[in-house]
């Protein structure tokens, strides 16, 4: 018995990897397995080769294994794309003669087995029934979601389809892959989520009410999360012409009292500088979720990175503070999601939730958290007829007004500006206005979401963002107590608070998901010594057999 | 004349006698005359000599970056639909570095009153060729003079079916303050182009120049006749000034959006979480 399978499937686009993993995942959480599934796929519409992985356990399963225990390639370039992730224990379900493989064949004709019943694309469902009964999952399970999936003809043939997988499982002896579920999760109401719908679900309950983005993969999925809740939740949803108007009406909604996001990857964001520059020096809040992928320009669009931190810490002319937020998982996307509209409106800065394609499109068994029903604190202040928008306070925040609320003027101002609002050149008003905005940062520091640290070792793993269950498994499995794996999700601006546990540290080796180190450069820059770096800039995210190998050489190497 | 909307200015930056004086003149006073709220009306805008008009009035002000009015104002609209919205800038700013966002605040008809003020050249940058330069032009840049088709924002915005399309010159007072009053009653996206000297970079198109080269539409011209008006924005030298068109009535972004969200007329900032529905929206992911 193993305490974990992987699963991986693989076609081509339009093939219908994505019915095969819809009855799979909701077919193992409904039989009481944690459940994780993410994908890989190429930039185009129709053809190609992608994979989707489902990792499934009896324990929380957070991240992917390289290596897969069962493979449906969907057609040959299918295995010829994944076959490096197969070894002589993975089971292999394809037709005869399409290629040969050193594993355990199951070799039958699905297609034809569809065509019979008069509709190839059902091949996908007896995969599934197939897969599932293997694991030893009662098909009655998979029935009943065909059930919810489908109608009429449709749910006829795919019934059909289905009695005749549960039968080939039967045939091959079922429970070639058992492991045991934990019998008391079927009573749990644990939810299943993306990053992408971790970041919306956050944005509605932080009560954000427009959305202006322009269309890029990875982020995308966040723009038609919000159109699709648009109605439930009152949110205006507009497709700018670029990105530049993207950020240019959030500010525009923001100025006058709403709470808008805009989405967008590294190319996008790029052209977001001035704006993030705006935002800084009219202190109007805005909140970007940056879903990375792969650059420089174009890069690997539809692939995973984590090459945009220094932009994000970077982008804009000028010297203005900003928030950096890098969540690990579903839960965090929701919980920073909702945290960065009140960061954004407390220091009335621009806030950066950044999460990658991995993240955004990877789906995660949530435990069912209670929501708690606080309506967004109301920063905005209604003006007297004396308002100042610029006003020196001694806690260093100048009242926000919005207009047409109250008796005063709210007058904002790309120039430099007095307290009123209004252009100067005044060096000595100019030290005050930018003194202000720069002090922020000290209260900001103080907001910092500290690193989860575990373990006690003096080897720190250090990871920020979307990496934090892949290192975090692989520490678990490498098992050697002298490692400690630790995971930043608020990552700019970095306090000593947060530094304290790297202090300890005898050893430091940065995990990121990029070519360059972009984390384990900004540590430096706080004076922390980062002896090892583990890097990685394919377009693919870690995988916990991976990473497990190149820890394990390094650890040895550290005496 | 005293308006609502004037404020005590110690410091202009405009040049004397620059067309602009007149332009913020007429605005305020039309503002003024059609009885709005100095506390209910917004100007945005660009960088440039024009797009300081708003320091000099008494009016929320967002002074944003170049060629970025149009997309803030369109947020300010939609997120509290009943505040007054313009978005003022020169011909640089909204035709030149906002071309984008100024084909697409036409497509989108939110209801802005966009103001240009178009003098030909660019003066905060000293002298530069402008989109709307004639051909010929000649500046410290284009040596030779202008070789590039000037930009015709009146046929572009008839083409893209602007809902108001109007033309003014800032020398004929009566009439640009006419025409922003007009522009102010209306409905949707208003574009006034607003032909204006500049005394300091503009040697070829001055007030003489200007008072020769337009003449004000007849009564008997009809906006609404989309061809006519086409044909009406390619004529040049003399440059016809008024209200070129007029698109019959069509939705406009405001209504469109709160509709689509049903988030009624509410500003965003009365926006209330349902943590119910949210509570229920997510149960769906069990």
């Amino acid at each position: 018995m193993r305490d974990s399978v992987s699963i991986l499937i693989g076609g081509k686009a339009g093939q219908g990897i994505a019915s095969i993993e819809t009855l799979l995942t909701k077919g193992f959480k409904r039989s009481g397995f944690y459940t994780f599934s993410t994908k890989e796929f190429m930039s185009r519409v129709r053809g190609g080769s992608n994979t989707t992985l489902i990792r499934i356990s009896d324990k929380p399963v957070n991240a992917p294994d390289f290596k897969v225990d069962i493979f449906v390639p969907l057609d040959a370039n299918a295995f010829f794309h994944a076959q490096e992730r197969i070894d002589k224990e993975t089971f292999v379900l394809a037709k005869k003669g399409d290629f040969e493989c050193d594993c355990i064949r199951y070799d039958y004709d699905l297609e034809s087995l569809a065509k019979e019943l008069g509709n190839p694309i059902v091949s996908n469902t007896i995969a599934a029934a197939l897969v599932f009964g293997l694991l030893g999952c009662d098909g009655e399970v998979l029935k009943e979601i065909v059930g919810e999936l489908y109608r009429d003809e449709l749910l006829e043939v795919n019934l059909k389809a289905l009695e005749i997988g549960v039968d080939l499982a039967r045939e091959n002896g079922n429970c070639r892959y058992c492991i045991t579920p934990n019998p008391s999760m079927k009573e749990k109401n644990d939810l299943f989520l993306s990053g992408t719908e971790g970041v919306g679900f956050g944005a509605i309950a932080a009560g954000c009410n427009f959305i202006s983005s322009y269309p890029m993969s990875p982020s995308t999925g966040v723009l038609t999360f919000l159109a699709k809740q648009s109605r439930n939740f009152g949110v205006c949803v507009e497709q700018a012409e670029d990105e530049i108007a993207a950020f240019q009406m959030g500010l525009g909604v923001w100025y006058s009292g709403g709470r808008a996001i805009t989405t967008t990857s590294g190319g996008g964001f790029s052209l977001m500088g001035e704006g993030m520059s705006l935002s800084g020096i009219t202190e109007t809040p805005m909140v970007v979720y940056l879903a990375q992928r792969p650059g420089p320009a174009t890069g690997l669009p539809t692939r995973t990175e984590q090459g945009d931190l220094e932009l994000a810490i970077y982008i804009g002319h000028g010297e203005f503070p900003r928030i950096v937020l890098a969540p690990g998982d579903p839960k965090e996307c929701f919980d920073l999601a909702r945290e960065a509209f009140e960061l954004a409106d407390a220091y009335q800065i621009p806030v950066i939730l950044m999460s990658d394609q991995y993240l955004a499109d990877s789906y995660f068994h949530v435990d069912r958290f209670e929501l708690e029903e606080k309506q967004p604190i109301a920063h905005v202040v209604k003006t007297d007829s004396e308002y100042k928008r610029y006003l020196l306070t001694e806690e260093g925040i100048s009242p926000r007004g919005i207009p047409g609320y109250g008796e005063g003027l709210v007058l904002v101002d790309s120039d430099e500006h007095t307290q009123e609002g209004l252009i100067t050149e005044s060096m000595s008003v100019r030290n005050e206005q930018n003194g202000k905005r720069l002090s922020k940062r000290i209260l900001i520091e103080k907001e910092a979401i500290l690193p989860e640290v575990e373990g006690t070792g003096e080897i720190a793993v250090i990871g920020w963002g979307s990496t934090k269950h892949i290192i975090k498994e692989a520490v678990e499995r490498i098992a050697d107590e002298r490692l400690t794996s630790i995971h930043f999700s608020w990552v700019y601006p970095l306090s000593e608070s947060q530094l304290a546990p790297l202090q300890k540290a005898k050893q430091i080796i940065v995990v990121e998901n990029n070519a360059t180190g972009q984390f384990a450069k900004l540590l430096r820059l706080h004076g922390i010594s980062v002896q090892h770096q583990i890097l990685k800039s394919d377009g693919l995210s870690f995988f916990v057999d991976e990473l497990v190998g190149k820890l394990s050489v390094l650890i040895k190497e550290i005496r | 004349m005293s308006t609502r909307f004037d404020r005590i200015v110690e410091d202009n930056a405009w040049c004397p006698g620059c067309g602009n004086f007149s332009i913020l003149s007429q605005l305020k006073e039309a503002l003024d005359e059609m009885g709005l709220d100095p506390l209910q009306s917004v100007v945005v805008s660009g960088i440039g000599q024009a797009a300081k008009t708003p320091q000099y009035m008494h009016i929320h002000m967002f002074n944003g970056l170049h060629g970025r009015a149009l997309p803030v104002a369109q947020g300010v609209k939609v997120s509290n639909p009943s505040l007054t919205v313009i978005a003022e800038g020169g011909d640089g700013d909204m035709y030149g570095e906002g071309g984008n966002h100024f084909i697409s605040a036409i497509r989108r008809n939110a209801g802005i009153i966009n103001i240009v003020h178009n003098n030909m050249v660019y003066g905060l940058t000293k002298g530069q060729a402008s989109p709307t330069s004639q051909r010929g032009f000649k500046t410290p840049v284009q040596t030779q003079g202008v070789h590039v088709e000037p930009f015709n924002p009146i046929a572009t915005a008839i083409s893209l079916d602007a809902s108001l399309v109007i033309r003014t010159f800032s020398g004929n007072k009566e009439h640009c303050k006419e025409m922003l009053k007009i522009a102010i009653a209306h409905k949707g996206y208003v574009l006034i182009d607003i032909f204006q000297p500049c005394v300091t970079f503009n040697k070829t198109n001055t007030f003489k120049w200007f008072k020769e080269n337009v003449y004000v539409l007849q009564n008997d011209y009809n906006p609404e006749d989309k061809v006519k008006a086409f044909e009406k924005s390619l004529e040049s030298h003399p440059f016809a000034i008024g209200v070129l068109y007029k698109s019959p009535q069509k939705a406009v972004l405001e209504d469109a959006l709160r509709d689509e969200s049903q988030s009624g007329d509410i500003p965003l900032y009365s926006h209330v979480v349902d943590y119910k529905r949210l509570n229920e929206e997510m149960d769906k992911y069990i």
